[in-house]
């Protein structure tokens, strides 16, 4: 190792202060409303709390979960994300495998393959989809919020680039010992491709967690909005607000600011937790995404 | 072809039904349905009995006092979106490529990739909290330097702006990813090489990292010619009021509303469909580029 020149040295220095700037302009306004969230009443209407709670208290947190719409919100968004998720996963399995077959092996492969690119390049818009949806009486039905979306394009696309990189050996081989494609698809792709799977599969919950708009158009009941969209109706539009002005006036700790922050809060919990898996195989994901075979 | 194959084929077929069904019913469909911009359109007389009245739905759209300004803002919002998307993810990634403390280099990575992840509601609410004039963080540190109270959303000149700087605040560390992928693809043995030629950090940077990195910056900047026409409607939708119309409000909101709000489907399509056609030119155009240019190709 050679010794660092002077102007090396300050380059050095100068390049960590703006790295850390940049990663604590990012992190801040989280911790500020995080700190929001956990500060009295007073302390947050005042404008006292900066990146740490002023009386802390977990009122609005304790408010908040007692709220009967936030719980049914993260019930309906538990069971968004499990059905969407299912439903996702086993289209894109399904049809990933035969679209990464060379043309001698699917002669119709290519035809396949523009029907389901045309949709990436061109879409019906806002209002003919929603026509569709409420035509086949979807309208405040959890499938609205699902089968839309059911066949995840881009995770196909992902899914049968891994699947193309796979050694053509191993499925000669499986067709030899007389395997048919089914069982060559679930016993022998399937297994090899779980770093593939585990991307999209966080592709796709990911997706269906923070999903608002869908909920808000397609269900007429707030009953039937998953989590995101009943936050998006009380935290951006509060004249829609399910919470009146007077039972606010009735609590002494929560205020509307410290609530909505604690809901964020709660609403960002389980992005938070799978945070580490998603850094894993987002980074993969995109590589494997951009090795196209 | 013969018997023997198309029996071998079915499986094939089989796997891909549920997928096709699904869709037909719900991407193809709705491109059938765009026929409605050429209709008066009553959802009580539906698509086959309501009025056919040819362009009169895209003329009215024209004659639109706010439409030219729709169409202003979603290019002036998304242009600027798409450079600052390509400058900062660069430089960011120039940048943590230097560093050689890999646990700082991670933390940073961390760090700057978890806004990506959170929708624009959970966003939404944290950006008006630290923006309000009253009560926000920012305004308050602003305060110390004597700057008068900025209503960032509600002020239709800095709307725009506070749109670009919160759009890059979730979206960059994301970028990061994909240039500092390409930045550890770089031959080592270039760098080595221009020591030897006696090349300092500048010109190593200048001569070996940049022209390494010049096919993937060429295939983002030629692939994001496709969002000329979006300007991020889950962000503007949930950030934007009646405020700052004039200067915010862009195709997407506005077919949202003239749509879903005031029930004028034929409009609402026709908006929509002029919006879809310039976009599908767009993305086959930059496609067509990025396959001349970089290699790429979609599938």
């Amino acid at each position: 190792m050679h010794k660092l020149s002077t102007g090396r040295k300050v380059f050095l220095v100068v390049n960590f202060v703006v790295l850390f700037l940049a990663a604590l302009l990012c992190i801040l306004p989280l911790i500020n409303v995080l700190a929001i969230s956990f500060s009295s009443k007073a302390a947050a209407s005042g404008g006292y709390v900066n990146f740490w709670p002023v009386d802390f208290t977990t009122a609005s947190y304790q408010y908040a979960l007692s709220k009967p719409e936030f719980l049914a919100g993260f019930l309906v968004s538990l069971k968004r994300v499990a059905l969407g998720y299912s439903i996702n996963i086993l289209l894109a399995i399904l049809t990933a495998y035969p679209l990464a077959k060379e043309r001698s092996t699917f002669s119709y492969r290519h035809i396949y393959a523009w029907f389901f690119i045309v949709t990436m390049l061109f879409s019906g818009g806002l209002i003919p989809t929603y026509i569709t949806v409420k035509e086949v009486g979807l309208l405040d039905s959890i499938w609205a919020l699902v089968l839309p979306g059911a066949v995840p394009v881009f995770s196909v696309i992902l899914l049968m680039n891994f699947f193309r990189n796979m050694p053509k050996e191993i499925e000669e081989a499986a067709l030899i010992d007389g395997a048919g494609q089914w069982r060559i698809l679930w016993s022998i792709f399937l297994p090899l491709s779980i770093p593939a799977i585990a991307t999209i599969s966080l592709f796709s919950v990911v997706g269906h967690w923070n999903a608002w708009f869908d909920g808000l158009i397609y269900m007429n009941s707030q009953a039937n909005y998953p989590l995101q969209s009943y936050l998006q109706t009380i935290i951006i539009t509060p004249e829609l607000n399910a919470v009146s002005g007077n039972e606010l006036l009735d609590m002494n700790e929560v205020s509307d600011r410290t609530f909505k922050a604690a809901q964020v809060f709660l609403a960002s919990l389980p992005v938070l937790v799978i945070y580490p898996f998603l850094q894993k195989y987002f980074m993969k994901g995109l590589v494997m995404g951009s090795v196209k075979g | 072809m013969s018997w023997n194959k198309k029996l071998q084929e079915i499986p094939f077929h089989l796997m891909l039904i549920p997928g096709v069904v699904l869709t037909i019913i719900f991407s193809y469909v709705p491109i059938a349905g765009i026929v409605i911009a050429f209709q008066k359109f009553q959802p009580a007389k539906g698509i086959f009995n309501s009025k056919w009245i040819g362009f009169d739905n895209f003329e009215y759209m024209l004659n639109m006092p706010n439409f030219t300004s729709v169409l202003w803002n979603t290019v002036f919002i998304a242009v600027i979106k798409i450079i600052a998307g390509l400058i900062v993810p660069i430089v960011v990634a120039l940048l943590l490529n230097e560093v050689a403390n890999a646990f700082f280099k991670r933390t940073v990575q961390t760090i700057i990739y978890f806004p990506h992840f959170l929708s624009w509601v959970i966003l939404g609410g944290i950006v008006v909290d630290i923006l309000s004039p009253s009560s926000g963080i920012v305004n308050q540190f602003l305060g110390y330097f004597g700057i008068k109270p900025i209503f960032f959303l509600g002020n239709e000149n800095w709307f725009p702006y506070t749109l670009v700087i919160t759009d890059t605040w979730k979206s960059f560390g994301y970028g990061t990813i994909v240039y500092l992928a390409a930045l550890t693809a770089i031959n080592q043995q270039l760098y080595e090489a221009a020591v030897v030629d006696g090349a300092n950090r500048w010109q190593q940077t200048w001569h070996v990292t940049l022209p390494g990195m010049m096919p993937i910056i060429t295939l983002m900047t030629v692939l994001s010619l496709g969002d000329v026409l979006n300007a991020g409607f889950e962000q503007v939708f949930n950030l934007y009021s009646p405020m700052v119309y004039s200067t915010g409000d862009i195709i997407d909101t506005f077919v949202y509303r003239i749509g879903l709000i005031e029930a004028q489907y034929g409009v609402a399509t026709a908006v929509g469909l002029f919006k879809s056609v310039i976009a599908f030119g767009l993305i086959v155009w930059s496609n067509k580029l990025a396959n001349k240019y970089a290699g790429y190709r979609v599938f």
